[in-house]
């Protein structure tokens, strides 16, 4: 097992693309650290809280008194807190990493004051349902946000309501199915037409909401193909749900054209902008046609990822789709702020209260930091870093950009290491494995894996020229094992907390343990 | 421009250097099929940027600075968002930049999240005494969207009795969603009680076609019906699921759902230690049996622990990946994306610290607190508790019979630093109390309203 760094000699070409100083060593924190379950001793407490000051023993009615606790963990307070704490080191945040390797989900710098903001009992001490007149802050930095994006889009409204992307594409495809419901159409127009290089969520929302789903293929440049969308559309079409650029990096240039097709079918479009960090303050939504957008503000617009959320969505639509919006709207007279429920063609609630109030603070702060031009800084600086990282990567043995040959890349790329495995048979996931290893991530790509043996890096804006470097050395050195010493890679992770873990046992039910009652009762006995 | 702190390469020298690199002109090179048409020639018309980190500090905090906090005020606003007591211990893990900049690792770099996420599924699990229970989903809406949905796919049937008081926002929520595939029927609750009706559930379960019969423990009026342990057994009958939401801090003092036959079990931890951020900070769960037709129903990951290649060690990963989104689109189940996961973190920390005895003391506390409020305040004159019969937990609903409505009294409990209830109709307010209030809060509340509720 090589667990200390591996120095070797560059070749020219490595060279060209070897970072200074050359790779960094690095190992995952080790804690061995138990399972909550087997930590603690019965009888220590981890907090008290407080004892009632009122005559307690309440009465409950037969079957609704619990007969034992909860057969929780017991443990003192510096035991939990260690505990978790050994995990959070065994966990590599944004903040550590060149992490560029999760593409389509625009990892970025989240600045810290920001966080300082919505820990302040001004945000998170608020109540929902507070008078208006003591949340008046709020509820303008809310409508201050929705008139920042309505700037940045296009679009005339917004909701800020979504709990993340997906939730924001399940919003647009629910007041696209009510638009048609009030013009009679609901029946007549059940499909929605999506690509395959956009997120999964468009063709499942889709589905989700009743819509039979019609997905279109790249033609044979990889961009969207207009002749299937010809055929598809018709009568019966409801919407497009389409990424711009998609996931392979390539901006569809005859994407007006798209709009116009749907358009003279009845359809309407909706533009998931999941990958809109490239062209803020390029070109926007409404101006290419668009009736829905939606913004993952998490991602384009710098809130913490929080290990899979709490995100925010954000949903934009033209004057005649906002009747359907969410409710309820942020409203101002010119002089107060309200919250608008008197909307009787609403699609009504998509989750509990206004949205996820903390990380629309964070986004606002982040805009107003910035202004117009930062925006269009940070979408420049952003492409600029991609195109970098590309020419970089196409330097490295065994990995290539499917195609479009020649043609620039917005935001991230989509890579292929069909050659690379071909050649080595080490595959794509392997290369992340072993990516682990030297102290970053990447992710291959959402499936289907049109594009064989893919990886897609998006640098975003947040990184140096240094740790663009840095990352390219990486999969560089991955690469040149996979070609030397492909053992290392296949039995990667080496310098991780853990080693790879038995996916039979995940798939089978007989094995399958979800929480630690059942990892009790299936695999301890008891 | 200046060099922004937030952007490295946007030092100018920087950027000549990398485009000569790759051989381009300009980053306009990089927008080549982005057609004239359709750019933006002009710049954004956004206000100034704040230049100075002290100046973004200055401008937010000012905003901020217009609102008053429940924490500042005497709140007695519940209604679906809760005001806990957030141990310092939650704040500090879920803080950690590990943690919260961290996104969709793979196990191998981010064990740390995979076991914190599976020992928060098993906390619940232990609480709700299921095996299964997803990791997070949005929101207590969701999850009661999915549950039923779930209920929907597995009974192949179309038609939902909603049983218990729902609260409006949820129930908007439920119809939205559960739309293209189920009808929603609205069991009436006896108007004079507040309690379901277990007669007409009968009567509508004879109406066949049932996929689930769903109740909220307590309900949106905050009451724990006696009638729930005698659900399940007609609805099983039926072959409809019985699907129960309930607030999870609860549990410590009120039996779990499955103990008295509950299928699938949802809510939101928000009560477990997530703070209240104006309605932002939730998370749904959704629970049910370790059965394959009942994990296989699931839209959400769930983790599952399983050894690794090192004999001892424990490794983690997604079960049944394949009945998700993420791996066949539309043909998963509903769909998946990101969701709430660090809540779920606070939420395991919670119970983790609170361990048996402190769930058992601040839900006792809070049913204690919700008895002596629903008490004393109906002495108020002017004030009836309607349903006060009923056993309550931390919602409870009040009743002004004087001169004023409930709306005007909001209004004068707020000119005293009292927040009112949610108003719910011209008479009547949905009022809360937690563990956080002491008896003087509740007095005082008592002493505030004989004043102004004649």
């Amino acid at each position: 097992m090589k667990t200390g760094p591996t120095p070797s000699p560059l070749t020219p070409a490595d060279a060209e693309i070897g970072p200074k100083p050359p790779l960094r060593r690095f190992h995952q924190a080790r804690w061995d650290e138990p399972l909550l379950f087997e930590l603690g001793t019965p009888g220590e407490r981890g907090v008290l809280p407080p004892l009632s000051q009122v005559p307690a023993d309440v009465v409950l009615p037969d079957g609704l008194r619990r007969a034992a606790p909860p057969a929780l963990p017991e443990l003192s307070q510096p035991q939990v807190l260690r505990h978790y704490l050994r995990l959070s080191q065994e966990n590599l945040g944004a903040d550590f990493n060149v992490d560029v390797g999760q593409g389509t989900c625009t990892m970025k710098y989240s600045p810290k004051v920001n966080d300082r903001f919505v820990r302040d009992p001004k945000v998170a001490g608020l109540h929902p349902l507070q008078d208006e007149r003591t949340v008046q802050g709020v509820l303008e930095i809310m409508y201050r946000l929705e008139g920042l994006l309505k700037e940045i889009s296009g679009m005339d409204r917004f909701s800020l309501q979504p709990g993340a992307g997906s939730a924001a594409i399940y919003t647009n495809v629910a007041m696209i199915r009510a638009y048609f419901a009030a013009r009679g159409e609901a029946e007549t127009r059940d499909e929605v037409i999506t690509t395959i290089f956009s997120h999964p969520s468009n063709a499942a929302c889709a589905k989700t909401a009743g819509f039979k789903v019609i997905t279109l293929y790249p033609d044979a440049d990889g961009y969207p193909d207009i002749e299937a969308l010809r055929r598809a559309v018709g009568p019966r079409t409801a919407a497009l749900l389409i990424t711009n650029p998609e996931d392979t990096g390539l901006f569809n240039p005859r994407i007006e054209e798209f709009v116009r097709i749907v358009h003279e079918a009845g359809g309407l479009c909706a533009y998931d902008q999941a990958n809109a960090n490239g062209i803020l303050g390029i070109t926007r939504a409404r101006d290419t046609g668009f009736d829905l957008c939606h913004f993952n503000l998490h991602k384009t617009f710098s809130t913490p990822h929080a290990c899979g959320g709490p995100a925010a969505g954000a949903c934009g639509v033209s004057a005649e789709l906002a009747p359907y919006l969410p409710t309820p709207t942020v409203e101002f007279d010119g002089t107060r702020y309200r919250l608008d429920d008197d909307r009787p063609e609403s699609i009504g609630k998509i989750r509990p209260f206004y949205g996820v109030v903390p990380n629309l603070v964070r986004a606002y702060a982040w805009i107003m930091s910035l202004g117009g031009a930062g925006l269009r800084e940070a979408a420049e600086v952003a492409v600029l870093n991609n195109n970098y990282l590309m020419a970089k990567v196409l330097q490295i043995r065994g990995a290539s950009v499917p195609y479009a040959p020649g043609r620039p890349r917005v935001e991230q790329v989509r890579y292929s290491w069909e050659k690379l495995a071909e050649e080595t048979g080490v595959h794509s996931e392997d290369i992340g494995v072993r990516a682990a290893d030297f102290g970053t991530h990447y992710w291959t790509s959402h499936h289907p894996y049109i594009v064989p043996e893919p990886m897609t890096l998006e640098p975003t804006e947040s990184y140096s020229r240094a740790e663009l470097d840095e990352y390219a050395a990486i999969l560089a050195e991955v690469a040149r094992e996979a070609y030397e010493d492909p053992e290392t890679v296949r039995t990667a992770p080496h310098r991780s907390t853990v080693h790879r873990a038995r996916e039979d046992v995940l798939d089978d039910p007989a094995t399958w343990a979800v929480t630690w009652r059942a990892y009790r009762r299936k695999v301890l006995g008891g | 421009m200046n060099a922004h702190p937030y952007i490295p390469n946007s030092v100018p020298e920087v950027k000549r250097e990398m485009l000569a690199a790759i051989g381009a002109r300009s980053v306009e090179d990089f927008y080549a099929d982005v057609p004239g048409r359709i750019r933006l020639d002009r710049p954004l018309d956004l206000p100034p940027p704040l230049r100075s980190e002290a100046e973004l500090v200055r401008h937010v905090g000012a905003l901020l600075n217009k609102n008053t906090s429940a924490q500042e005020a005497l709140s007695f606003l519940g209604a679906g968002c809760y005001h806990h007591h957030v141990p310092a211990v939650v704040d500090e893990v879920v803080n950690r930049s590990e943690f919260l900049t961290a996104y969709a690792g793979e196990p191998y770099e981010d064990h740390g999240r995979f076991q914190a996420l599976w020992e928060y599924q098993s906390l619940m699990g232990e609480l709700l005494e299921m095996d299964v229970v997803s990791v997070p989903v949005y929101d207590g809406y969701q999850a009661a969207a999915t549950a039923l949905r779930m209920a929907g796919r597995i009974t192949g049937r179309r038609r939902l009795l909603l049983v218990t008081a729902v609260a409006p926002g949820r129930l908007s929520k439920i119809e939205d969603y559960v739309r293209p595939d189920h009808d929603v029927v609205l069991v009436p609750v006896d108007p004079a009680t507040g309690l379901a009706d277990p007669a007409a559930v009968r009567a509508e379960l004879a109406g066949g076609d049932v996929a689930a019969v769903f109740a909220d423990a307590p309900s949106a009026s905050g009451i724990l019906d006696p009638a729930l342990p005698a659900l399940a057994e007609p609805a099983h009958e039926a072959g409809a699921l019985y699907v129960v939401g309930c607030n999870p801090i609860s549990l410590g003092a009120v039996t779990p759902p499955s103990r008295y036959g509950a299928d699938i079990v949802c809510g939101d931890i928000q009560p477990l230690g997530l703070p209240m951020s104006f309605g932002g900070m939730n998370g749904g769960f959704i629970a049910t049996r370790d059965e394959e037709l009942y994990v296989g129903e699931f839209p959400s990951r769930l983790f599952g622990l399983a050894p690794t290649s090192v004999e001892g060690e424990y490794g983690f990963g997604d079960v049944a990946y394949e009945r998700t989104s993420f791996a066949v689109r539309e043909e998963g189940k509903e769909w998946v994306g990101t969701a709430a996961a660090l809540n779920g973190i606070a939420a395991g920390v919670y119970l983790a610290l609170m361990g048996p005895q402190g769930m058992r003391e601040v839900a006792e506390t809070i049913l204690a607190n919700t008895r002596y409020a629903l008490d004393r305040l109906a002495e108020v004159p002017g004030v009836l508790a309607p349903y006060a019969g009923a056993p309550h937990f931390a919602d409870f609903t009040l009743r002004f019979t004087g001169s004023r409505t409930a709306a005007e009294i909001g209004e004068a409990l707020l000119e005293h630093g009292i927040f009112g209830g949610r108003v719910l109709s011209g008479t009547d307010a949905l009022y809360c109390v937690t563990e956080i209030h002491t008896k003087d809060d509740i007095d005082r509340l008592a002493e505030t309203l004989q004043e102004i509720a004649k």
